[in-house]
């Protein structure tokens, strides 16, 4: 067998694993998960360091295995992200955008079944996240921020522990076939 | 063509959606306006959801305090905090009235100025964002709210309007830093901008080296920045040192102190003077000296009436009263009047006692003069006088201190 055969049988394999969601599992989780962003640091102010919204887009990008789904998942979120934030309209949004894509390539390149892939994928995002948003924070509005690895990395280990037990939940809003 | 845009699709449509938002993003950031209409949708479509979980949640949560722990106490404790709030903002101006003027002045000006008229509001969401420093209040356009408002509780400022939707407001808070406000220190008036710094504290910027600005001091607003009233608290200084090319002044929000629920937006803002420093100098109050010896007996009347001046006014003892009524009785009992004894005539002996019923009655309930009252002059051949009764100091009641 050739390496294209190779490639393209494992791109086929992905292919059928992509998971279906019923309209009202897209709809109501990531705002969901916005709502909770809102709401919930208000009685646990350490809550305020979980993105939600984060680890829905890179389930629903992840699962999907569409990159052009995962972005616009991505886009939708970060922009309603966007306009509950004191940010201008757009710096969630291309962030997660980016996000969107890049899960839904991943995607179809890896087994992301597994809960270590899941885990190392959860905190890799968050990490790609936190660095775009700092990034365009600087370049689009001048802003000078500080981009803090140590914390970075700390909180991305804890969202990434949350995205395991959360994309087991996720799993089972998925459509049987 | 066709071939190229199909095996490029997926990278094109990524850089046209990030494009479009980076127009979005840049239309923003050039004009200084938000694109108001996706934040009015976003913020409809939330709140309502947010008041519903927070209205199910305040009803679980007064239904399990009110009727099974704790039943009236709970509705009893929320009117007083109501009333301890709009008291404790009554009291700072009334104090700060009262402090500045005399008590006519206070009550002329008191008459004539009103507080700051001001709607609450509860706070309902935070905004979206790790580091945010903005939250939701459940009062918008629809109750008078507007962007720029400023928003406090009875402790101090806690921010301002950051925008103002039918339904609700966003409100930056006093430790984001893109907050500014104006500030000066209550003891040297030192002028300042109050910044946020992302977490709990905030400080203070544009301090000269040379101003004297000490830890513990309060801040009050200045009322430059237009937005808070003059004479609202902001916080006390943690630390202050010396920088380049300003000081270096972190301050405690005190209207950030604890979990926020409730907060105050002001409407119309009534500047106020800054509240001035207790010192040493004022005048403090002295209780009056308790009764003693025969006097404990007294009836409340009769202490009144040998302690009353010509106008019948309570006028208080001092010790040369005391001395000079104790004179008098020795000599009234030795039939002895001072002035119209000839010369040669026998002196006072001051060292006998004096006996209750010697005592003329006339001696007894005639009052002393608290005014020009002066000791009668001793002869020289006169042994010294016994001590009088030891007086206990009057205990000096200190006004108590609200700084």
């Amino acid at each position: 067998m050739r390496y294209s055969d190779e490639h393209s049988l494992v791109y086929s394999q992905r292919e059928t694993q992509i998971s279906r969601f019923r309209a009202w599992v897209l709809l109501l989780v990531p705002l969901a998960a916005i709502l909770f962003q809102v709401y919930i640091p208000l009685f646990f102010q350490f809550l305020a360091y979980l993105e939600l919204p984060l680890i829905v887009t890179v389930y629903f990008a992840l699962m999907r295995r569409s990159p052009i789904g995962g972005l616009f998942v991505g886009a939708l979120v970060g922009l309603a992200q966007d306009s509950l934030s004191k940010n201008p309209l757009g710096m969630f949004g291309i962030t997660k955008t980016i996000i969107g894509y890049v899960a839904a390539s991943v995607g179809l390149r890896l087994d992301v079944d597994h809960p270590l892939i899941r885990l190392i994928l959860g905190f890799f995002f968050f990490v790609l996240h936190q660095f775009i948003f700092w990034a365009l924070s600087r370049g689009l509005l001048a802003q000078q921020v500080a981009f803090e690895t140590q914390r970075t990395l700390v909180l991305g280990l804890l969202n990434a522990i949350v995205a395991v037990s959360l994309f087991h939940f996720l799993d089972k809003l998925k459509e049987r076939t | 063509m066709e071939t190229l845009l199909t095996r490029y699709r997926n990278i094109t449509v990524l850089l046209l959606v990030i494009f479009a938002q980076l127009v979005l993003l840049a239309y923003q950031v050039k004009n200084g306006s938000d694109v108001r209409l996706i934040r009015v949708w976003a913020v409809t479509a939330v709140t309502p959801l947010a008041r519903v979980i927070e209205g199910a949640r305040g009803g679980t949560q007064g239904f399990l305090q009110n009727y099974v722990f704790l039943r009236d106490s709970r509705a009893e404790n929320e009117r007083m905090r109501t009333e301890l709030g709009r008291l404790k903002l009554e009291n700072q101006f009334l104090k700060t009235e009262l402090a500045t003027a005399d008590r006519a002045k206070a009550l002329q000006a008191f008459q004539q100025r009103s507080l700051s008229k001001m709607i609450g509001a509860r706070i309902i969401a935070t905004a979206t964002g790790a580091s945010a420093s903005a939250v939701f209040v459940d009062r918008g356009t629809t109750s008078g709210v507007e962007k720029g408002m400023a928003v406090v509780t009875p402790d101090g400022i806690v921010g301002k309007v950051l925008a103002a939707y039918p339904t609700a407001s966003q409100v930056l808070l006093a430790t984001d830093p893109s907050f500014a406000a104006g500030v000066v220190s209550q003891k040297n008036h030192v002028r300042g901008i109050l910044k946020g710094l992302g977490h709990g504290n905030c400080r203070v910027d544009y301090v000269q080296n040379e101003e004297k600005v000490e830890t513990g001091e309060w801040f009050y607003t200045s009322g430059d920045d237009r937005i808070f009233p003059k004479g609202m608290p902001v916080g006390q200084v943690t630390a202050a040192h010396p920088g380049n090319p300003f000081q270096e002044i972190s301050l405690d929000p005190a209207g950030l102190a604890g979990g926020l629920e409730e907060v105050l937006i002001i409407l119309e803002g009534v500047h106020q003077e800054i509240p001035e420093l207790k010192t040493a100098s004022e005048p403090m109050y002295l209780a009056p000296l308790p009764p003693t010896g025969a006097g404990d007996n007294q009836p409340a009347s009769d202490q009144a009436a040998s302690t009353g001046g010509p106008n019948n006014a309570p006028v208080l003892p001092t010790d040369a009263d005391k001395i000079r009524e104790h004179y008098k009785d020795v000599s009234d009992a030795q039939g002895h009047k001072f002035g119209d004894n000839p010369v040669g005539s026998k002196a006072v002996n001051f060292n006998l006692p004096v006996k209750p019923d010697e005592k003329p009655p006339a001696a007894k309930s005639q009052a002393p003069s608290a005014t020009g009252a002066a000791v009668p002059k001793l002869e020289p051949q006169a042994k010294p006088p016994a001590p009088p009764p030891s007086q206990p100091k009057a205990p000096r009641a200190a006004k108590p201190d609200d700084q």
